[in-house]
């Protein structure tokens, strides 16, 4: 098993420094230069001239690509465009807010959507499988901006249950030791700072699980159907097993494969709902670093975002591998 | 002696809104004694594993009428609460199924899938499980089978899994035991293996068997009875030496003179049936048989045949081979 995470550990490697180099090229393939968007109106090709001389885009893209290669195995991402501060730094700090976001959205795809999945599978074409196959359908195709907006509109501004924007109201004057808000308010127990974050991040979590939820229903729903089909379920039903057992024992662990799956490919998505969700909610995490980034040609600091969320994809995926070794003894974990 | 099982004129037909029921099963009326070998042949789609799942009672919950009667001992298992029959089910009937590898749980040792049915029938404790359960491996003749009850199923040759498929099937001594073509799936050496296997066992336990199959070299060796299916209805019946000495249905005549005799003339040539199932012509005002018949007549295809019984033999043909 350790061998197995060690080898594929060292298989994210490679996968990385390609993504690195298609993301280079495709931000110096894109219309406009950080000097340009820096200078603004004030842009006259001789000073762009003059800007990408300071900032070293003059060089030839490999050039550039292997000063930038040394610095980022040292961990120096260079200093964001935007602010001049170091982008390893920027990143520490909004990190917390976005791995508390995706982590509070993936939480309630998978806690609400495996049992909902599974419950209209049970209770296939009974006007509670409709409901819910309706329902998904609706959760799929709503945008995360659009309902990110409504929600604030109705839940925040109409009703005032929730506050509208931030991860913290600014009077909670909460003491910060992690950067997890929740978290830092157990810690020192502030616990009014970790309730105050957690009322903060109801809306925004809810926006961005929706997708996944939908999506996790829909697969648990179709894969507890398909298994209940399989030969060995009617074995196991010629052995007149009560149906508790069989769905628990034959049912439920074989339909949870093609769930894990989804739940890894889910998260890819969940990074790029989150981008969105946290411009409707101010949230202030790596999706605001990313969204000004991208209007003001931040190179730096894009592609260390960019980079860390193929990370972070790359990682999820081999914990799914990982379930997978767990639930299927086919799986050979060499 | 009372019949083990009686089936009588079960009929299953499968609905789909939209269209026309198709019936898989048409009035099939057969009875097994206890301790009896039961053979049901018939080529593929002619309703043999319909017929053993709705003795079962375990085709799919929707999309499907079942009608006739089937009695078990003179208990009606078609009227059995689900509950009644789930009681029954692994404890007095038992079957096994044609793919081993399928009809395992991929993700649950192989010893938790025999003693599930001994804790459930049997009201053996964790510890006394395991012990019988490797008892009934060792006897179905899987090697090492301590170890051999912590394995999954793909650790398994196709062989070992229908053995343990056949433990499970037999962990309660039922009385009876359907087994639906279970060395289909199987290499020629191992068939045989398996074959005697079941009918060892079967002797032991003096568990009747029902034993589909589509082989009549299958039959040859094991049952006592046949019924030959065609189309979803039994077209013949006999007791085994009389069925091979003298198959009087066209259709057994053929199903016979594709399989090779060790008896028959050296260069014999071997004859296959024509046609194919798709041919067939709905019995309800000809027989189905019909248009890949070489001995059909006119009224083969104007009227349906009826089942008619003398020496202990069931026929249903106008123009019978004639007896020897
Ligand atoms: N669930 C189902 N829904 C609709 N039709 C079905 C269903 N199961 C079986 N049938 C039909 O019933 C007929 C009989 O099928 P059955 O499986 O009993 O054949 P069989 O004799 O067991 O053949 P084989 O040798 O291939 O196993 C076939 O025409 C099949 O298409
Ligand atoms: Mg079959």
């Amino acid at each position: 098993m350790l061998r197995f995470i060690v080898r594929r550990l060292i298989q994210v490697v490679p996968t990385l420094l390609l993504l690195s180099v298609l993301i280079f090229a495709w931000l110096r393939s894109l219309p406009g230069g950080p000097a340009a968007a820096l200078l603004g109106d004030k842009a006259t090709p001789e000073k762009i001239a003059e800007l990408n001389t300071v900032l070293g885009l003059d060089q030839p893209i490999p050039v550039q690509y292997v000063k930038f290669l040394g610095r980022a195995l040292t961990g120096d991402f260079g200093n964001s465009l935007i602010t001049g501060q170091p982008v390893t730094a920027e990143i520490a700090r909004a990190l917390p807010a976005t791995i508390e976001l995706s982590i509070a959205a993936l939480l309630i795809a998978v806690v609400l959507g495996i049992p909902l999945g599974y419950v209209a599978a049970r209770y296939r074409g009974r006007p509670l499988d409709t409901a819910t196959v309706i329902g998904t359908l609706v959760g799929v195709a709503v945008p995360v901006f659009f309902l990110g907006y409504l929600l604030k509109q109705w839940f925040a501004v109409d009703l005032g249950w929730f506050p509208p924007s931030g991860r913290q109201a600014v009077d909670i004057d909460a003491t910060h030791v992690t950067g997890f808000a929740i978290l830092d308010g157990l810690v020192t127990r502030e616990f009014d700072a970790s309730w105050d974050a957690i009322v903060h991040l109801v809306l925004p979590a809810i926006a961005l699980a929706t997708i996944p939820l939908a999506v996790i229903v829909r697969i648990t729903r179709a894969s507890v159907l398909d298994v209940m089909g399989s030969d060995f379920v009617r074995t196991a039903n010629s052995k007149g097993l009560a149906p508790s057992t069989v769905r628990e024992r034959h049912v439920l662990r074989n339909a949870l494969l093609p769930v894990s799956t989804t739940i890894g490919l889910q998260t890819g998505l969940l990074l790029a709902g989150a981008v969105l969700t946290e411009k409707v909610f101010v949230w202030g995490g790596l999706g605001t670093l990313l969204a000004d980034a991208i209007t003001r040609r931040d190179y730096p600091r894009l592609q260390a975002v960019v980079l860390l969320g193929a990370l972070v994809y790359v990682l999820v995926n081999l914990l799914v591998d990982l379930s997978y070794a767990l639930i299927d003894p086919r799986v050979r974990v060499r | 002696m009372r019949a083990l099982l009686e089936v009588e004129d079960l009929t299953v037909a499968f609905t789909r809104r939209g269209e026309p029921d198709s019936v898989a099963v048409d009035g099939v009326s057969f009875d097994v004694q206890p301790g009896e070998i039961v053979g049901l042949v018939g080529e593929s789609g002619c309703g043999k594993s319909v017929t053993s799942l709705a003795i079962m009672r375990l085709l799919p919950e929707r999309g499907n009428r079942v009608t006739g009667s089937v009695r078990m001992e003179g208990e009606s298992l078609l009227d059995l609460s689900d509950a009644g029959m789930r009681e029954r089910r692994g404890r007095d009937l038992s079957m096994i199924f044609q793919d081993p590898l399928s009809s395992l749980n991929p993700v649950i040792p192989v010893g938790l899938q025999v003693t599930e049915v001994l804790t459930r029938h049997r009201g053996l404790k964790k510890d006394a499980a395991r012990r019988e359960a490797a008892d009934l491996l060792d006897r179905v003749g899987i090697p090492d089978p301590r170890r051999r009850l912590d394995s999954y199923p793909h650790q398994l040759s196709g062989g070992m899994r229908q053995r343990a498929l056949i433990a499970i099937a037999l962990a309660c001594t039922p009385r009876l035991l359907i087994a639906d073509e279970p060395t289909t799936a199987l290499d020629v050496t191992i068939q045989a293996q398996i074959l005697d296997l079941l009918k060892q066992l079967v002797a032991e336990t003096g568990t009747a068997l029902v034993m589909i199959t589509h082989d009549l070299g299958v039959v040859a060796g094991l049952c006592d009875r046949v019924n030959v299916l065609y189309g979803g209805r039994i077209v013949e019946r006999a007791e085994r030496h009389e069925l091979f000495r003298a198959p009087r249905h066209p259709y057994t005549h053929g199903l016979l003179g594709s399989i090779p005799r060790l008896d028959g003339p050296p260069g014999e040539e071997l004859t296959a049936i024509r046609g194919s199932v798709n041919d067939n012509l709905p019995w309800t005002a000809a027989c189905a048989f019909a248009p890949r018949c070489p001995r059909a007549l006119e009224v083969c295809t104007a009227s349906t045949p009826e089942v008619e019984e003398h020496d202990g033999r069931l026929l249903r043909c106008f123009n019978p081979v004639e007896g020897s």
